[in-house]
């Protein structure tokens, strides 16, 4: 089982491990509850670094970016950053991931740990000449701070979402990224593998509640971000998952042909979000009557129902329909919603 | 806030982490301390009907965290007498206190099925040989 520079830390601090992704990770430290309302109400620490990254360069590596990622890389200048997909022929999804623009020559791009190996191969084999991709996974930690509170807590200067810069805490050299997977304020900071260990440390006596895998889930769930390999696979298609907005259909990139078909001819089925009517709790893998599946569930702390994704027949797709969930054989009432399921209350 | 580790003296415990307290031909059932910790905390219990029957060893509800969902499983058989409403409206009650926040309550058919379950120090041995 592989381990993060962070692995001692979680230990010492009494998380629960699970194994993820080929990793063993915390999935929580006093519960995910609790961990949950610390990223919407103040700040959390996630460590991330079972994430993949990959530096792209050379003078032709946006042109080989721009034809195996759905959206348009032209639209970021040096410092920003763009969430996109790398799609297959079949315009299904191999990963979902960000490309921070370094520079013109010089991009990074952060992939889930699951799919690293798969997405590493998949670019490294449509290299172009003057473009190199290099796994550099192994030289690096991510930590995300997420919350209303959390670059108050860093001492960090405000920025646009999207964007990213060199910058340091408490005398730590970091990337800043102002990107995340909660829906709250925060930033991912990446730093070198030696130095996580102080930046976890520095990051927690600033006040960051740390927070496991299991907060992750259900903070991501609530604003609707898809987990691939639930949500988004190699055979589902960014229209059907409703990324239409990520794919820049008017240039040309892997699958370009086959999504701009399901665009034009409209997706037979739709990933949707919805809320449980009745006590229960929706799960990866049940049915909903009519020819549809969930794809992710769980219980929403701040709605303290079950919420979940899956997708269903279009024509049930509309926010207000009610649907039925298969919860281990009891048909179990669910409504979809808009997305995403958590809004802050402004 | 979670309860302490404890496997109070005087109940009974099956190895799929249930308590029973026994009173006279009835019993209140629950899960362990280690169950609840294992499971996180509780967001959902769904119980029984009550006037329906338990079975030893066999599930008569779930349990259900963030994260994972568990059959219940019964410690001994019996008419089920009552559903605790409290922890149907709230689960967290069996993490605060897992004795407290009982799930049913049975009328036993074979008293003698006591005699199969431990006693808290076999139990507490029991799981320390996990």
């Amino acid at each position: 089982m592989l381990q993060t520079p962070l692995h001692g830390r979680h230990v010492a601090a009494g998380a629960r491990l699970v194994p993820f992704a080929g990793w063993e990770m915390p999935v929580q430290y006093e519960g995910v509850i609790p961990e949950h309302r610390a990223v919407r109400r103040d700040c959390g620490v996630f460590d991330v670094s079972h994430m993949g990254q990959f530096h792209v360069e050379g003078p032709n590596a946006g042109e080989l970016l721009q034809s195996l990622l759905s959206n348009d890389l032209d639209k970021i200048g040096d410092g920003e950053a763009q969430y996109t997909l790398l799609t297959n022929e079949r315009g299904g999804i191999v990963d979902d991931l960000i490309a921070y623009r370094i520079d013109p020559y010089h991009f990074l791009v952060v992939v889930n740990a699951g799919n690293r190996d798969a997405a590493y191969a998949w670019m490294k084999e449509r290299e172009i000449r003057g473009s190199e991709v290099r796994d550099a996974s192994d030289e690096y930690a991510l930590v995300a701070v997420q919350g209303p509170r959390s670059i108050e807590r860093l001492s960090l200067p405000g920025a646009k979402p999207f964007t990213h810069a060199m910058g340091e805490v408490d005398g730590i050299e970091v990337m800043v990224n102002r990107t995340g997977y909660t829906g709250e304020l925060g930033c991912e900071l990446m730093c070198a593998d030696e130095d996580a260990v102080a930046l976890w440390e520095a990051v927690v006596a600033r006040g960051a509640v740390p927070c496991g895998l299991g907060a992750r889930d259900t903070l991501r769930l609530e604003v609707c971000y898809p987990l691939h390999g639930n949500d988004i696979t190699q055979e589902t298609d960014a229209i059907s998952a409703g990324l239409g907005w990520t794919c820049a259909l008017g240039k040309d990139f892997t699958g370009a042909d086959r999504l701009r078909e399901i665009k034009e001819a409209g997706p037979e089925r739709t990933l949707v979000a919805f809320v449980m009517e009745e006590k229960a709790v929706p799960r990866q893998g049940m049915p909903i009557a009519g020819g549809g599946e969930v794809t992710s569930g769980t219980h929403s702390p701040m709605l303290d129902k079950g919420i979940g994704m899956g997708y269903v027949p279009a024509a049930a797709a509309g926010p207000g329909n009610e649907l039925q969930i298969d919860v281990r054989g009891k048909d179990r009432g669910a409504t979809v919603v808009p997305k995403p399921i958590y809004k802050r209350e402004e | 806030m979670a309860a302490a580790e404890d496997y109070p003296e005087g109940l009974r415990y099956h190895r799929d982490h249930d308590w029973a307290r026994i009173e006279g031909d009835e019993a209140t059932c629950g899960i362990t301390w280690f169950a609840q910790d294992a499971l996180g905390e509780l967001v959902h219990f769904e119980p029984p009907a009550e006037g329906g029957s338990a079975a030893k060893d066999s599930s008569y509800g779930e349990v259900e965290s963030v994260k994972a969902v568990s059959d219940v499983i019964a410690p001994l058989s019996g008419e089920i007498l009552e559903v605790n409403q409290k922890v149907v409206d709230a689960p967290e009650t069996v993490n605060e206190d897992p004795y407290e926040g009982w799930l049913i309550r049975i009328r036993l058919t074979d008293p003698a099925e006591v005699d199969s379950l431990l006693d808290a120090d076999a139990y507490k041995q029991f799981l320390a040989e996990q």
